[in-house]
């Protein structure tokens, strides 16, 4: 399989001199007992409502002095029942809550939603619905990775690279708004295809951003991986070792950060991921600033995977011609009986699903995502629609990783942990 | 008959379906066991504990395992070196109403074998309750938490066992039980008035603030108002109140 070590290209300065470089220690060592200080435990409640917990997350530490010896997250105040929700809508109806799930990478949601109801239909979606999902799958993977990248800047005090990669962001913005009409909630995917094919254009605006792109994240590279600052704030802060990483459930950027070349595109591939040519970045050290090389690799990797879908996307339609799931086109249900009737019991009754279940995971920006629907012989609408939310499992992980560092360092564990609470509480 | 033909609206207030009744189970197995090597070693390691296996979704296999010995189970899928589920990813439950056992399903992958592989336990509803593997997987902590707030499963040895997504003083009971209406059990001027009465200083006092422990919460207390609550916001104790 192919895989690519990153590695640590510099080292952390003992102090830092003008310019970033090292410098000598201008502390001359002394030679006296340290004093004894009563100490006392400490309670500290950070969140709901905070910029640094990316969220409305709430984190409860235990400090001694200044050092985390217990956290403990406080989850769901964005809990919206979306599952629950769910169980009232029709297969194609859910599509909608999907994408407000994670609302940093959309079309990742809607895209993994309907090929785990395709999969439960035994539906084959056509060649060029395939190549276009992977296209939009791999914008978002950028689009969220983008988001993380600002706002975990932002967090060690790097401004300018927030400002750069909201930019950029902001160019995806545009083309999910040429695609679907909607800059966050996509909705862009139906059961047996896509609300609507590419329009035209589309892929010349696509073009044009994957050209200016990667210079764009030489740039945001150029100011922060050999930058004294963030390597002393990143490097060997939350580390997490192989063995444990698996246990614990991480999984995406934060498991191959530790060593484990486990990337569900590779492990369980799906939408023919194994004829594309592209590598995975697994880290050695399992800590923040492996986190943050792997990500940066993927970004590169996915533009290269969208250039080789474009390269191969073929012609023909783009849904699966099938009355019986498909709506028929506009003109078509307006002036053709047939037509009506077939867009009429879609609407109405749905598509219905053979009695069974079915877990399609995905590799999503943060990690695995899983989607499991349960159905009933003749469902409309499904018994149980679980979604298996990256996030949710790898924010689990922040006790073990946070104990014994710096409360500074504990919002650096958790920014480089990528979460986002939409999916976390669904 | 109008009786069996539910509107949506009625669906929103009274949930999908009736938890209690008797429908019968689908409980046949299909599929050549010989094509994965899990369910075969299972089948022989555990003639009993097997109920049943299915290929679901075209390439799924799906094994049903009771309760009893569940933990049993899954420890030697996890540690036996032909097995090696290094990697829980998902714990859940569903409930198909109608009376029929609320399961849980256990998402495993073996990163070492490259296999997954899908557990589906049976939990009779008068007893609602299977042994934690949080032993096993740390990552099932969050997972086995959510599956107890919002299906009432209990899950035997899990050090931490409380609500995660719903209010830790959440009175109306578990709400993706098929019997659970949409809305939630108690009515809109009950919701609101317990809203209003919440006694914010709560979250933050140093008792609190100490979570990790279950919250201790008078649950007969706040489950016995709704008997006296009123549709009406009038009738509450809403506009008596110092902030309104």
């Amino acid at each position: 399989m192919a895989s690519k070590t990153v590695e640590f290209q510099v080292g952390q300065g003992s102090e830092m001199g003008v310019g970033g470089g090292g410098a000598l220690s201008p502390l001359a060592p002394f030679d006296i007992d340290e004093p004894e200080l009563g100490t006392e435990q400490m309670l500290i409640n950070i969140g709901p409502q905070h910029p640094a917990t990316h969220g409305v997350l709430r984190l409860v530490c235990e400090l001694d002095g200044e050092t985390v010896t217990s956290v403990t997250p406080h989850i769901g105040y964005l809990h919206s029942s979306f599952e629950k929700l769910g169980e009232y809508r029709t297969w194609n109806q859910i599509v909608p809550l999907t994408d407000r799930m994670d609302y940093l990478a959309p079309l990742i949601y809607n895209c993994a939603y309907v090929m785990s109801v395709e999969k439960l239909m035994g539906i084959d979606v056509t060649e060029r619905c395939k190549v276009v999902r992977v296209i939009l799958m791999e914008l978002d993977r950028i689009f969220g990775h983008l988001l993380w990248l600002g706002t975990t800047a932002i967090d060690v005090g790097a401004f300018t690279p927030f400002l750069y990669s909201f930019q950029q962001r902001e160019k995806i913005y545009s083309l999910h708004e040429a695609l679907t009409g909607a800059r966050i909630t996509t909705s862009a995917t139906r059961v047996g295809g896509m609300m609507a094919d590419l329009p035209e254009g589309w892929l010349g605006q696509l073009g044009e951003f994957l050209d200016n792109f990667p210079k764009t994240l030489a740039e945001v590279h150029h100011l922060l991986t050999g930058n004294q600052i963030h390597i002393g704030r990143t490097q060997g802060i939350g580390a997490i070792s192989a063995d444990d990483a698996i246990n614990y459930g991480f999984t995406g950027p934060n498991l191959r950060a530790a060593g484990v070349p486990y990337d569900v595109r590779k492990d369980r591939p799906y939408y023919d991921y194994e004829t594309y040519d592209f590598e995975v970045p697994v880290g050695q050290h399992g800590d923040c600033y492996d986190r943050y090389l792997c990500r940066m690799e993927e970004m590169e990797q996915s533009v290269s995977l969208i250039r080789q879908a474009m390269s191969r996307l073929p012609g023909g339609p783009i849904n699966v011609e099938d009355p019986g799931i498909t709506l028929p086109s506009k003109t078509d249900a307006m002036s053709d009986m047939e037509s009506m009737i077939h867009h009429f019991k879609l609407i109405t009754d749905g598509i219905p699903a053979p009695a069974g279940d079915c877990y399609m995971p995905i590799e999503a920006s943060k990690g695995e995502l899983g989607m499991y629907v349960v159905a009933e012989e003749g469902d409309t609408k499904p018994v149980r629609w679980r979604v298996r939310p990256p996030s949710f499992v790898n924010l689990s992980v922040i006790p073990k990783l946070a104990e014994g560092h710096l409360v500074s360092d504990l919002i650096m564990i958790n920014a480089s942990l990528d979460i986002v609470l939409g999916e976390i509480d669904r | 008959m109008a009786d069996q033909q539910k509107s949506d609206l009625d669906l929103v207030a009274d949930g999908p379906l009736e938890s209690v009744g008797e429908q019968a189970l689908n409980e046949t197995s299909s599929g050549d066991p010989s094509l994965h090597p899990s369910v075969e070693s299972l089948l022989e390691r555990f003639p009993d504990e097997v109920q049943r296996y299915q290929i679901a979704a075209g390439d799924q296999w799906v094994v049903w395992v009771g309760p009893d010995r569940i933990h049993e189970v899954l420890t030697w899928l996890k540690d036996d070196e032909a097995q090696a589920y290094d990697m829980m990813s998902d714990v859940t439950g569903v409930d198909y109403g109608g009376g029929r056992p609320v399961e849980v399903v256990y998402q495993m992958f073996s990163t070492i074998h490259g296999r997954a592989l899908r557990i589906r336990c049976p939990i009779p509803l008068e007893s609602m309750e299977t042994d934690s593997v949080y032993d096993l997987w740390k990552s099932a902590d969050w997972l086995e938490r959510e599956v107890y707030d919002l299906f009432g499963i209990t899950f035997n040895g899990h050090p931490d066992l409380r609500r995660i997504l719903m209010p830790d003083d959440y009175a109306e009971g578990h709400p993706l039980r098929k019997d659970f209406p949409l809305r939630g059990r108690f009515s809109r001027a009950e919701q609101t008035r317990l809203a209003l009465t919440q006694d914010v200083e709560r979250f933050y006092s140093t008792e609190d603030l100490k979570a990790g422990e279950p919250q201790e919460v008078d649950t007969d207390e706040l489950s016995a108002v709704p008997e006296n609550a009123s549709d009406d916001l009038s009738g509450s104790d809403l506009d008596d109140g110092e902030g309104l």
